[in-house]
């Protein structure tokens, strides 16, 4: 029997399986667009067809942290803005369990944002939800890197002079190698582009705008928003990156003016994932590393039979 | 000073191949026999600049670098050199010559390349007269001319290895051969010429000096290799298979090593974006069962507090390094420190439970981090091994012997599937990862990882459950803490029953003790041998677990003697404040002995300041401070 048989197990998958039997005290508000991340989440499992065991969510801190309370799998809840290096290496360790990231945009785009560069540009297999509600939620109300110009929260009372970061150019920019915008009101699509995001084999960054109807009255998630993949207005080839970034650069201004575009904005399914770059140049076992620690038959080798030859 | 030892130092420009050479030079004494132990001085400058290293040789096992040296091979600054009309400048160039004035000892030799000097320079350093006065035997070769007539200026350090063997009648044989297997075609031909041609200049010189080389002791296969190295073997040999880093003085050394030879044992390194990436994915890989390793130096090292705090919270095993150089902030890149102790110890938020080991020397450095990684696994903590850049730039002899280990390649508490179906389970299906009182009572209690079925649990850096729900209920709370803080005694139980990690040294009914930790434990055993011989009555501890403490064993030898000095590298007294601090007494029976001028301690630096503390006398030399008794 392997050391971990919950991998590649072949079953039907259901939704259900993710909601922990004993549900936690709800700790999000009433209206709390987390809860659209959630669901889309548990809807897209069963056609991605995992199961709770072999998938590992690694979560920052701030609500949306609190997601891997809610999603029965394994989880680790990590510190703010490190989740995505945590995931980074759990991949690497065991590329063959099913690594999700997810936290705010507080916890990706400003103390996480180094990392979240970082690991665009190396291209981990593994899927970033960036829960994006303008706003830091778990502090009380602070203004966010998505907060648009102008914003006024009680540490910026005059109104924020900074334009908001533009996350999916960044990750453009630094690598990613999937790059999507959804919103928690259209299940539909947040859950289809959840499910490719996980199957793309490569860094992919989905940029779900969620609303804090608490602390953010003012956003603009409940605007009538498009899908730009059902929309004729948008015709562009999302695997040219140079149209995708147009297209990414339209969104990203349109947001704070109105309408809200969503979709894909770029898929690139060329490029290597690091892990498999790592491999080639011999940098990585071929069998998943943590594998090892429980086959019998495998061999450590001493550094004394290795290494100590140079030294005499 | 002590008679039948040989301290060379080579000196020169850093760039200049110093530190090949020293190294290649020890590694051929310790194979003719001599026991070998090298010391590194460098500033924080890539090229150029005064660097040094000695090779100290001894027939027993060599402690530390010891007092001055004997044989200087100053081969000039050869970067100090204007490119544009190969001139040189002024007197940068003989730095590498009149730098090392003050501690050659009376009647050294001093061999210096002319050929890269200016005469009329030299004699305004007043090298003539230094050496009238001093006894010291001068040696004046055109290294760089013999170098050049066979191949390139850069061999005039072969040159200079050439003159050394004449001069000190070893030969050339173990030279010869060490540079045959580095070498090959025309560089091999070239520098093998260069050393014949420069040993036959300098026996004709005739140098009447009385330097004697010991004869060869060992009969045992000796390694040579420097504390970076032992860490990195250590933790190859526990089972380490991942590390992730990002360079940092001193550290570098260890996170290169690693990297070098992870691949072909089938493991993973990764240089990331900064020290918090790094410990963060060391605890990525742990959560997965994979015994992973991150390490820093001070400024990285404080990136890293909160991501050790997780380890501590969520219970994820974790190794970290750190190596010690001067600060505050980036301080001394290049130089030598003992003042991270109290920032390892008690660095991240909370009531926090680390365990930290520093090792004495390059022995320890390899039997402690074994140790530390098997601490961190068996019992869910993190581990970390301090050392500085005194045992990191040095190189020792020891037995090949000491490496002869067997790999333990166990994660400690991890379960196998099979366990897991065993395992207490809450009704949601998660196992109780963290549950409370574990069945044997050891206080740890054992984990899955991702991918095992039936074992999914929540590790979360806030106050949790037993499932890892996270929970703020003031009983649950309680029994974390209890649980996670208990382990420290378990720990220290099993440190006390399998690993000797301090060391007692010298006549067990001495008078006088003096305590010391880390990479000052050796150089202060050779000064307790001399204080014996000199009709004193003292002897040592060297302490190498800073946590869990060693209260019992501490406080027994304190116990036991009238007064002790506390010697360590840092100037406000760390580690004697966490003796007192851990064992609650003994204010009035510590003083202490510090140096923070960048440099170790050197044996007769320590039996001067004993002397003071014991005369009640103020310190004579200005390079120490010593911190009388404060009184309970
Ligand atoms: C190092 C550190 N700094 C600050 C905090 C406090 N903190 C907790 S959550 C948060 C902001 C969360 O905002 P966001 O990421 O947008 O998540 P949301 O709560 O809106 O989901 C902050 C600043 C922290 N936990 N750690
Ligand atoms: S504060 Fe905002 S983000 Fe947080 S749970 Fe409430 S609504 Fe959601």
């Amino acid at each position: 029997m392997s050391a971990f048989s919950a991998i590649g197990e072949d079953r039907e998958i259901e939704r259900d399986e993710f909601t922990p039997g004993i549900e936690p005290q709800a700790t999000w508000c009433p209206g709390c667009g987390d809860f659209g991340v959630l669901k889309a989440l548990k809807q897209a499992m069963p056609e991605v067809g995992r199961n709770p065991d072999e998938i590992a969510l690694f979560t920052g801190i701030g609500c949306s942290g609190k997601l891997n309370s809610y999603f029965n799998s394994y989880g680790f809840h990590t510190i703010h803005g490190r989740s995505l290096p945590v995931a980074r290496a759990a991949k690497l360790a065991n590329p063959d369990v099913e690594v999700i990231a997810a936290g705010g945009d507080g916890d990706g785009y400003g103390i996480g944002g180094n990392h979240l560069i970082h690991t665009a540009r190396e291209n981990h297999d593994m899927t970033y939800i960036v829960f994006n509600n303008e706003i830091f939620g778990l502090t009380k109300g602070q203004t966010s890197p998505t907060s648009p110009k102008g914003h006024k929260s009680k540490t910026q009372p005059h109104g924020s002079a900074k334009s908001p970061i533009r996350p999916l150019s960044q990750s453009l920019n630094a690598g990613a190698t999937y790059i999507a915008r959804t919103a928690a009101v259209n299940p539909n699509q947040a859950k289809e582009i959840i499910a490719e995001a996980i199957e793309h084999d490569g860094f992919a960054h989905i940029d779900f705008l969620t609303q804090c109807p608490t602390w953010n009255k003012d956003a603009k998630h409940y605007v009538p928003y498009t899908d730009i993949q059902q929309s004729d207005d948008y015709d562009f080839d999302v695997s040219n990156r140079q149209e995708a970034a147009e297209m990414m650069f339209e969104t990203e201004n349109k947001l704070y003016e109105g309408e809200v575009l969503t979709g894909r904005y770029y898929v690139e399914d060329e490029r290597p994932s690091y892990g498999e770059e790592k491999r080639q140049i011999g940098e990585m076992p071929d069998d998943p590393l943590a594998e090892r620690y429980f086959d019998e038959d495998a061999e450590w080798e001493r550094t004394y039979d290795n290494l100590l030859e140079h030294h005499k | 000073m002590t008679d039948n030892e040989l301290i060379w130092r080579i000196a020169g420009g850093s760039g200049d191949g110093i530190d090949s050479t020293s190294q290649n030079f020890a590694k051929a004494l310790m194979r003719s026999g001599l026991h070998v132990f090298t010391h590194r001085h460098y500033p924080s400058r890539i090229r150029g600049g005064h660097t040094f290293v000695e090779v100290r040789a001894k027939d027993e096992p060599v402690q530390s670098r010891g007092d001055g040296y004997n044989f200087l091979l100053a081969l000039g600054d050869s970067f100090a050199r204007n490119p544009q009309d190969e001139a040189y400048y002024g007197k940068e160039e003989l730095k590498p010559l009149y730098e090392n004035f003050d501690d050659l000892r009376e009647g050294g030799v001093l061999v210096y390349d002319e050929g890269l000097l200016d005469d009329e320079d030299v004699a305004e350093i007043g090298l003539e007269e230094a050496a009238e006065e001093n006894g010291w035997h001068l040696v004046p070769m055109d290294l760089r001319g013999i170098a050049k007539e066979h191949g390139r200026e850069i061999m005039r350090n072969t040159a200079g290895i050439g003159a050394t063997a004449a001069i000190l009648d070893i030969g050339t044989e173990e030279f010869e051969t060490l540079i045959e297997e580095n070498m090959s075609g025309d560089m091999l031909e070239a520098n093998l010429n260069v050393l014949q041609d420069a040993y036959e200049a300098a026996s004709e010189l005739d140098v009447d000096h009385d330097i004697e080389v010991p004869e060869s002791s060992h009969d045992e296969e000796q390694v040579i290799l420097s504390g970076s190295n032992a860490i990195s073997y250590g933790a190859l040999d526990e089972g380490c298979r991942f590390i992730s880093g990002y360079p940092m003085t001193p550290w570098t050394d260890v996170f290169t090593i690693m990297s070098q030879h992870l691949p072909e044992f089938g493991g993973i390194s990764e240089q990331v974006e900064d020290e918090i990436a790094a410990a963060a994915l060391a605890l990525g890989a742990s959560h997965m069962g994979v015994k992973s390793m991150s390490g820093s130096s001070g400024g990285g090292f404080a990136l890293m507090s909160e991501p050790l705090g997780l380890a501590e919270m969520t219970e994820t095993p974790i190794v970290l390094v750190e190596a010690m150089r001067a600060g505050p902030s980036t301080g001394m890149p290049t130089k030598p420190e003992q003042a991270d102790l109290e920032h390892v110890l008690y660095t991240s938020q909370g009531d926090s439970a680390r365990v930290v080991f520093a090792p004495a020397n390059i022995r320890e450095c390899y039997t402690q981090t074994r140790a530390a990684f098997r601490i961190a696994y068996e019992y869910q903590i993190p581990a970390i091994v301090v050392y500085d850049q005194k045992i990191q730039g040095e190189l020792r002899n020891l037995p090949a012997s000491h490496f002869d280990e067997e790999p333990n390649a166990d994660p400690g508490s991890v379960l196998t599937e099979a366990e897991i179906e065993e395992a207490a389970h809450h009704a949601s299906g998660k196992f109780k990862r963290f549950q409370h009182d574990p069945e044997d009572g050891s206080n740890v209690s054992p984990r899955s990882v991702p991918g095992q079925k039936d074992g999914r649990y929540l590790a979360t850096g806030n106050e949790h459950n037993e499932e890892g729900h996270i929970s703020e209920d003031p009983e649950n709370r309680i029994a974390q803490m209890e649980r996670r803080l208990q382990k420290l005694d378990d720990i220290r139980a099993d440190l006390d029953e399998n690993a000797d990690h301090q060391t007692y040294y010298g006549p067990e009914d001495a008078d006088y003790g003096i305590l010391v930790w880390g990479s000052q434990q050796d150089t202060v055993f050779e000064a307790v041998d001399r204080l014996n011989e000199n009709g004193h009555s003292v002897k040592a501890l060297g302490v190498s677990d800073m946590a869990p403490y060693p209260v019992e064993q501490v406080s027994e030898w304190l116990d036991s003697v009238d007064e002790a000095l506390v010697v360590e590298m840092n100037a406000t007294a760390q580690f004697r404040g966490l003796t007192q601090k851990e064992i609650g007494k003994y204010g009035d029976k510590l003083s202490s002995l510090l140096k923070y001028n960048g440099n170790p301690f050197e044996p007769a630096e320590i039996v001067d300041g004993f002397e003071t503390s014991i005369n009640g006398e103020d310190l004579a030399a200005s390079n120490m401070k010593y911190l009388p008794a404060a009184g309970d």
